[in-house]
Order: C-alpha cells, then structure tokens, then sequence
C-alpha cells in the first residue's frame, strides 16, 4: 500500500489525518515540522506528501522547496493544507513546487477523497 | 486462612453462602462474598457504635468489621477457633465498599431458588425486615437469607451512629 | 466512511490551550515594545492552528472567532498594520474569549455570549478602519453544460515536476462524461535531445456528456500557471472538433474572500450548536498528565532493579538448604537493596506527578498587566523558582489561593505611584513570587513592597469585632496574624479587587485543608511578606508514632510543636473540669487521648505519660500519650473508602506489622474535645 507523509505541527491535525487514511489502508509517518518531515524523506520515499505550510522551524514552502531538490521526489505528489484565505500561500507554494492544495477546514472525506485521486 | 466450601449443586437460584450465628444459620449472596478470613487483630475506631470492632488491613486496603453478634443485640460470645470474618462486597448508590462481618463458623454454600424464598415475618426490633432477603428451608433448617446492602449501608450505619452518639 | 473525530478533541484541547498561553505570554511581551517578527508571527501560527482546528473538528463558533483574529495579526506581521497598545489589549481580551469558548466546548459550561460577541465585533472594528475594498464574491455564472467540452491542454514543459500527471488528470475527466483524447507530438524533440523530466505533449480533448465547466476548470486548478488551457463549449452534435478557437480563456482565479467573517448573531447562533461533552468538569481539573519523557525512563531504570533485587533475593530462598552466616548476610545485603529500590521507586512515582510552579505561576504576568492598569497603579512582577516542582492536584489547589494573595497584595499592599514618591519610593512598586523547597515542603513567598500593614487599624478593626478584647494587647505578630479572622478587611470601601473580606480566612482554609501552612509577616511602610508551606505530595506523612493504651496512632510531625515529660505539678484544673498545662508562660488544655478516643486501657496517671504539645488551626493544645514510639513516613489509606468519615481521625495508615493505626486529625481532635468538655463533666484521672 503506499505510503503518506503527513506534517502538521498541530498535534490534533496531524492525528486526525493520520488516522483517516490509515483507516482507509495507507502507511502513515507523521512529522511535526518541516525539518523532521525533510529527514523522514531523506530516508524512505514516499509515495505521497501531506505538509501545513506554517510550522516553527522550517515551514511548509521551505519543505517543498528541499523535497524538489531529492532526486526521488521530483514527481512525488505534494499537497499543501492551507485555509481558504491564504491566497498568497497558494503560489508561494506552487512556486515551490507543489502539486495542489487542501483547503482546511476539511473533513476526513474530503481528505481521502483527495488522496485517492492524487494516488490512483 | 480460606476455607474449603462445599456447594450442593442445584439447577437455579442463586447460590448463598451460610453461617452460623448463635445457633441461627443465615445466609449471604456467594457473589458478595469476597474471601474469608480468619479472626485476627483489629484496630479499634473511636466514637463509633460497639457493633463497629474496627478496622483491618486487607492488602493494602482499610476495611471495616462488624460484628454481627453485636448488631443483632445477641448475646456475645469470645472468639474462638472457628471465629471468622467473611468479607463481602457492598454495593451502595455512590459506590462498592468492602467490609468484613465476623461471624461464629461458616457453614455451606446452598443454591436457593426464588421461589424457594419465603418473605419473612417482622421481628420486631432490631432485625428489620429490610435486611432480610427472605427464609428458605434447606435439610429441615430455616436459613435466614440477610440482604447485604441494607444491612451493611454506611447510611444505617450513620443513623445508628448519632443515635448512639450520646454513649459519650 | 465516517470517522469518531471525537477521539482527537482531547489533544486539541490541549494543544490550543497551550497555544493561548503562548499568544498570551507574546503578546504581553509584544505590548512592552518588543517588535520582534518572529514574536508576531509566533503568535500568529498559534491563532492560525486553532482557526484551522477548530474548523476541522467542527468548532465553528472558534474557528470564526480566530479567523479575525488571524486576519488582525496577519496584517501584523506583514507590516501592514502597526503594532498599537490598543490591538495588543484588544487581542489579550480576545484570548479570553476564546479561552471561554473553548472551556464552554469542553466542559459544556456556558458562555457569556455577549462577550464574544463585543469582542468579535471589536476586532472587526479593528479591521475595517484601515481595510480596503474587500474581496469580492465569486461571481460565476453558472454556465449551462453545452454537450461537453472541448479542452485543448498544453502543459509547461515542468509540468510534471509539480508531481501532477496528466495522465490522472485525464482519468478524472473520464468519470465527468466520454473523453476523447488526442495527443500532439509536434514539440516532442530527438530522442537524444530528450529530458525525461519535462512534458513535451500536449492534448486536445473532448469531453462529451453533461458535465459543468466548474467541473472541468477543478480538475485543471491545480496547474493553473503550469499549463495553456482552453475550455470551449463543444457544439451540440458535433464530434470531435479539430479546430482551437482564438480566444484565450483562462481558467479563471478564484477569488477569494479575505472576510469570511460572520456576523456576531450568526455566531452567536453557532454557538449553541456545537457539539458539546455531556460531562461538566470541575474548573481546570485534567485527568490527564504530561510526563517528561525523563522520568519515565528513571521509573523504568528503578523497576529494572527491583526485579533484578526480587530474583537475587527468591534465588538466596531456593539455592540454600541451610541457613549459614554467609547466606544471611546475602539475605541482609539483599534486603537492604530493596529497600533503597523501594524508596527510590516510590520517590520516582512521585516525581510524575509533580509538575513546576511555573504552571501556576504563569497567569501572574498577565493578571498583574491587568490589575495595574485597572488599579492605576505600576507594579513590576518578578518571579522566581518557576521550576520548582510541587504535586499536580497541590498545584492546581493552590492557584485560587495565590490569586486571592496577589490581588490583596496589589489592592491593599502596593500604593499609588504618587503615594510612593511622596514617601520616597520608586514609583513602580515590586511584587515577588519565590518558590523553593525546604525539607519536605514547598515554600512559596509572595513580597511586595508596598505600605505594610497599619497596625492600628487592625487592632482596632479588631476590638470593633470583638476578635479581641478592648484591653488585650497583642504582639506585632499576632496583630498581623489578625487578617486571618473571618470577616476581617480593613479596606474602607469594598473592593472587588479582593472580595469583601471573605478573602483571608478562606485563603487560609484552603492552604490547611492542602496540609499546609500560611503566615505572614508585615514591616510597615516598607512591605509585606505572605509564606505558604505546602506538603510535597498528599499522600504520605511525616508521622510520630505514639501509643495510648494497647493502640499506636500516627501524629502529623507538621503539627507537633513539642514533646515533654508530664510534671504533675504543672497540670492545673480549671472551672473544675478542664485541664491546663503551665508550658513556660502559656497554658495549653490537656487533651487526653484515651478519653477522646474512648479507650478503656489506661497504663498509670498523667505523671507516667508523656505530653505532645501540638498546633491546630492556630490553637496549641497538649495530648497525654503513654509512650512515643518512632518516627516515620506513613502512606495516608482513606477509611471512607470502605467506611466513613471519623471526626478527630484524618485516615488511617498501614504499620510495618501490617497492623492498622489511625492518623490523628490535630485540629479535628482539638475541636471535638472542646465539644466535649463543654458538654459533659470530666472526671480527673
């Protein structure tokens, strides 16, 4: 089954996505700021990129930014959570590299159904 | 000290453990019946009524002992050799509470069915029909099956308290 | 599927609670000048969490309430807005309120609707008076399906590197309607010339069916920039259709609100909605506890060793089929090692438990801004030993209390700036919090340097009341002990700051029923000093065994003053039936525990038992025992448990023999042998 990064500095967020798509059968690692989620990547590819954009430490436009630049995720799918306001964050992001968006507030089918079309 | 019991095994009703109290035999719900011990020192708690001899220590938790005779207003009897305390399990509104009633020696585990239980004259005085279940007849002897919770209800406990309270 | 997403309230809770505190905790920084972009943006992360949380686990009322906030604190950050003492105030309240809605939430309390509801409205205030035009609605016609689309895609070479694929893209568009697809070559180059990377293709579709241009453009949002799209109608009965129409049609940006804010009463309404726990906990009160990951590896560490301790111990059982010297020194050896396990296991349990002062200490910065602007006075707060660690349940008991100490200290103790210079004092006044352990307790100061008492205010507030004779004189001490007294304030009018003097009296219960002790020590026109000693856990004591009669009881040490050797000559009656002791210049009453306690044996007179001097509530009092045994920790056991309440007994406690002893209530006893003597005449031993 393939395998998600989920990063969110929210405890509660991050949670809460993990364990909606691990119900539906994914692998899920969990990371709570852009660093970590940077290392984790470093050292197993995955298949699919979850990431906050505003976390301490490094944001989630820097992580996007570093993930392009592994040979390994040139293509990898990675989706950004914003809210429906940050506009801006939205071509910071795409700039970056990303491949689309989440608009929070979502709910866990929304998240899935996402997920299943960016994986199928 | 635990004690082998023997049960008579039936079809239905409830099983009740018996003991026997200045020649009466009475009889608890075996599910109450926590374990049983034998008779050992108590620490005494002050302002409280003669039938209350005090506290134990059973593994950590202070569990209070009464003794039946007392309560009942029976004439008292020393402990001896076959003196023992059955500790039993009472349930009350707020909570379970564990306490210890000694007794003069443990007799049988019987099943008494319902039907089985005849409802019980009044006494009079201190054996309230509250805190009797009902008689049952068992090999010819009458069992006086005791209702745990109401006898043992710190409640009824308190109300005898004050009453007694003037003993000071 | 549906998914509990209750499950994950607990962990939000917490995590915006701490995000509170530290918006709180910047933004006070924020207001004493400090414009520090990452400090704003701090902040603004921890109220952009809660908006995103709460709206996600379906706090709607919250996540409305933040999102203005968020907006506020957004222009913040991007300089667009000047930080003001007005904004950081304002958001302070806002912090409030949230807090408030999210306790309500939780705990199902109410709400004081009408706060949030002036608060939001501030807020929005804020906002409007340097907004401009605000985002527009999206205003997009529905345009009525034609018989399908005609798409001609034309991905930018880095298309794929944004990891979408067209490939998906086109699936998606497969389940609107009949996707027709034809791919163009033209840009693909020689093979040698090739970068595997980069998208040289590009498609001309027809989607045929009833599906709405929205549908389409959504499929396509995410590669808008990264691509040429053109969505056309396809003509009604037209097949595939190879010519690309002039016009360039973007798809278009979807704009975007930035007030998505909803009106209060809307708010208000939402409120109602939510879902709220069925359980109404008490104030502050978590079941739950953060363990620093630390002590949980020492907890593990000292299990690790009572096992090894246990074996070696049962392996000096089995191995030995006589008793010789050298196996009982093993044996001793190897019980003294489970001691120490012992000890160190329970110290190490305990220490979970604990948390640092700094927990309670932290809703002083932001009540002492508070209260200074309200009382019009300038009070710097200083803490100190923040890290000292204390039980959790002491700890969230001894807040209240501290509340109540350094509102009476800023109402009462610290005067007005210009009091202060006419007296020759710094204008800003100082008021210290310490914290430090001492023996088993916690020591917790609270000093300010403010006026003092006045003592002749007391004394004669005193004497009104009838606390005090008119004619007795008291020591500086006592007077300052005074405060203490039901119904005692001095305050000429009654402040709300401190209450209408139900304050003291309560403050002190509260610290006694914790098992502590307050004092206070006042040094007029320079300042005041309260001292609370706290016990370091509640479960276990420092007990002196006695025995009286057959019977041991444990005394709290924390209540014994002294312990001397009855002299009959010292023992006096009074009125014919209490008994005082003549201890140097006091006389204390005999309290004599057989009786008290209604023990039958008695071994001997008043000359061959021993005297406890102890001290409850105030009140000294001297209990004949027959004899002091040791001294030692106890472990408290509750005898309401199974029983009840006993009065003069405070719980009971399990001996090294396994045998029961009570622990004596001291103020309890004290208490009840009053009732007693003055009820019934006592016969003198």
């Amino acid at each position: 089954m393939a395998t998600i990064l989920a990063v969110d500095d929210s405890a509660s967020m991050r949670k809460m996505v993990a364990f909606t798509l691990k119900q539906a059968g994914y692998d899920v690692v969990e990371a709570e700021d852009g660093q970590k989620a940077l290392n984790a990547a470093k050292g197993k590819t995955f298949n699919l990129v979850i990431s906050d954009v505003n976390m301490p430490i490094m944001d989630g436009i820097q992580l996007i930014k570093e993930l392009r630049t592994l040979p390994n995720y040139k293509f990898t799918p990675i989706l950004m959570l914003t809210t429906e306001s940050g506009a801006d964050k939205k071509t910071a992001g795409k700039q970056a590299g990303a491949t689309g968006w989440i608009v929070k507030p979502f709910n866990p089918d929304q998240l899935l159904s996402t997920v299943q079309r960016v994986l199928s | 000290m635990e004690a082998e019991l023997d049960t008579v095994n039936d079809a239905d009703g409830d099983q009740f453990l018996t003991f026997i109290l200045a020649d009466e035999e009475y009889g608890v719900d075996i599910l109450r019946v926590q374990e049983i011990k034998g008779w050992g020192k108590v620490t005494p708690i002050p302002n409280t009524p003669e039938y209350i001899k005090g506290v134990i220590n059973l593994r950590g938790t202070i569990v209070p002992i009464i003794d039946l005779r007392e309560r009942f207003q029976l004439e008292t009897k020393p402990y001896g050799p076959t003196t023992v305390v059955i500790v039993l399990k009472v349930v009350t509104e707020e909570r379970d509470r564990i306490m210890g009633i000694v007794v003069d020696a443990v007799s049988e585990v019987y099943n008494i069915a319902e039907d089985e239980l005849k409802p019980p004259p009044n006494f009079g005085g201190v054996l309230s029909v509250e805190f009797i279940k009902g008689l049952a007849t068992i090999d010819e002897k009458m069992i006086i099956a005791l209702d745990i919770d109401h006898l043992l209800n710190s409640d009824e406990l308190a109300v005898i308290d004050t009453a007694g309270g003037a003993t000071n | 599927m549906s998914i509990d997403m209750s499950q994950f309230h607990q962990v939000f809770f917490e995590e915006s609670f701490e995000g509170l505190d530290s918006m709180e905790t910047g933004l006070l920084e924020l207001g004493q000048g400090g414009e520090d972009p990452d400090l704003i943006n701090s902040i603004f992360r921890a109220a952009h969490s809660i908006k995103g949380g709460s709206g996600t686990f379906g706090f709607t009322a919250v996540a409305n309430f933040t999102h203005v906030m968020e907006t506020l604190l957004d222009e913040m950050r991007d300089g667009k807005r000047e930080v003001t003492t007005d904004g950081v105030n304002l958001l302070l309240a806002s912090v409030d309120v949230v807090r408030d809605m999210l306790t309500a939430v939780r705990d199902g309390s109410s709400l004081d609707e009408e706060r949030v509801g002036s608060t939001q409205a501030g807020l929005e205030a804020m906002l409007d008076s340097t907004e401009e035009a605000t985002g527009t609605e999206e205003g997009q016609a529905k345009i009525a399906p034609a018989a399908g689309w005609q798409i001609v895609f034309k991905p930018l070479p880095h298309l794929m590197q944004t990891g979408n694929d067209p490939a998906r893209m086109f699936r998606e568009l497969a389940q609107l309607g009949d996707l027709e697809t034809e791919v163009d070559l033209t840009e693909l180059p020689p093979l040698e010339d090739l970068t595997p990377e980069e998208c040289y293709l590009s498609w001309k579709l027809s989607l045929h069916g009833e599906a709405t241009r929205e549908q389409v453009e959504e499929i396509f949002e995410w590669v808008d920039g990264d691509c040429e799209l053109n969505i056309n109608p396809l003509q009604p009965g037209s097949a595939k259709n190879e010519d690309t129409p002039e016009i360039q049609d973007e798809v278009p940006e979807k704009t975007k609100n930035t007030q998505a804010v909803s009106d209060p009463a809307a708010s208000k309404n939402s409120t109602t909605t939510q879902k709220s726990p069925a359980r109404a906990k008490s104030g502050g009160d978590s079941g739950s506890i953060r363990v620093g990951i630390e002590k949980v590896d020492a907890l593990i560490n000292m299990v690790g060793e009572l096992v090894i301790t246990q074996s070696m111990l049962s392996q000096i059982g089995e191995d030995v089929e006589e008793f010789d010297q050298a196996s009982f020194e093993r044996l001793r050896d190897g019980l003294q090692d489970l001691e120490r396990n012992t000890r160190e296991l329970q110290e190490s349990v305990m220490r979970i438990r604990m948390l640092p002062i700094s927990f309670s200490f932290n809703r002083f910065p932001r009540l002492v801004h508070d209260l200074s602007s309200k009382l019009g006075k300038k009070v710097e707060l200083k803490l100190s030993g923040e890290g000292t660690e204390l039980d959790k349940t002491v700890l969230e008991k001894i807040g209240d209390p501290l509340v109540h100490l350094v509102r009476n200290s800023m109402d009462h103790g610290i005067e007005t700036p210009d009091q202060r210079v006419a007296k020759g004092k710094s204008e800003t006044g100082i008021l210290h919090l310490n914290a430090y352990h001492q023996g088993g307790n916690i020591v917790i100061e609270i000093e300010d340097d403010g006026a003092g008492f006045n003592r002749e205010k007391i004394t004669a507030k005193a004497r009104e009341r009838g606390v005090i004779g008119e004619n007795e004189t008291l020591s500086d001490e006592e007077i300052d002990q005074l405060i203490f007294e039901p119904g005692f304030s001095t305050a000429d009018e009654i402040s709300d700051m401190s209450g209408r003097g139900v304050g003291m009296d309560v403050v002190r219960r509260n610290i006694i029923d914790l098992g502590g002790t307050v004092e206070v020590t006042s040094r007029p026109g320079e300042g005041t000093t309260f001292t609370i000693r706290l016990p370091l856990t509640l479960a276990i004591l420092d007990g002196q065994l006695v025995r009286v009669g057959n019977e041991t009881y444990v005394v709290p040490l924390v209540s014994i003053v002294e312990s001397l050797q009855i002299r009959d000559e010292q023992i006096n009656t009074v009125s014919g039936r209490a008994q005082v002791y003549k201890l140097r210049d006091d006389y204390i009453p005999i309290i004599n525990m057989h009786d008290a306690f209604s023990i039958q044996e008695r071994h001997g007179e008043y000359a061959d038992g021993l005297l406890v001097v102890v001290e409850g509530n105030g009140q000294k009092a001297g209990f004949v025992v027959d004899d002091l045994l040791g001294q030692q920790q106890v472990v408290i056991k509750s005898l309401e448990t199974n029983y009840k309440r006993v009065k003069g007994v405070s719980g009971a406690t399990i001996l090294g023999d396994g045998t029961v002893a009570l622990i004596v209530d001291v103020a309890g006893l004290i208490r009840l042998s009053r009732k007693k003597s003055n009820s019934t005449l006592r016969s003198v031993a």
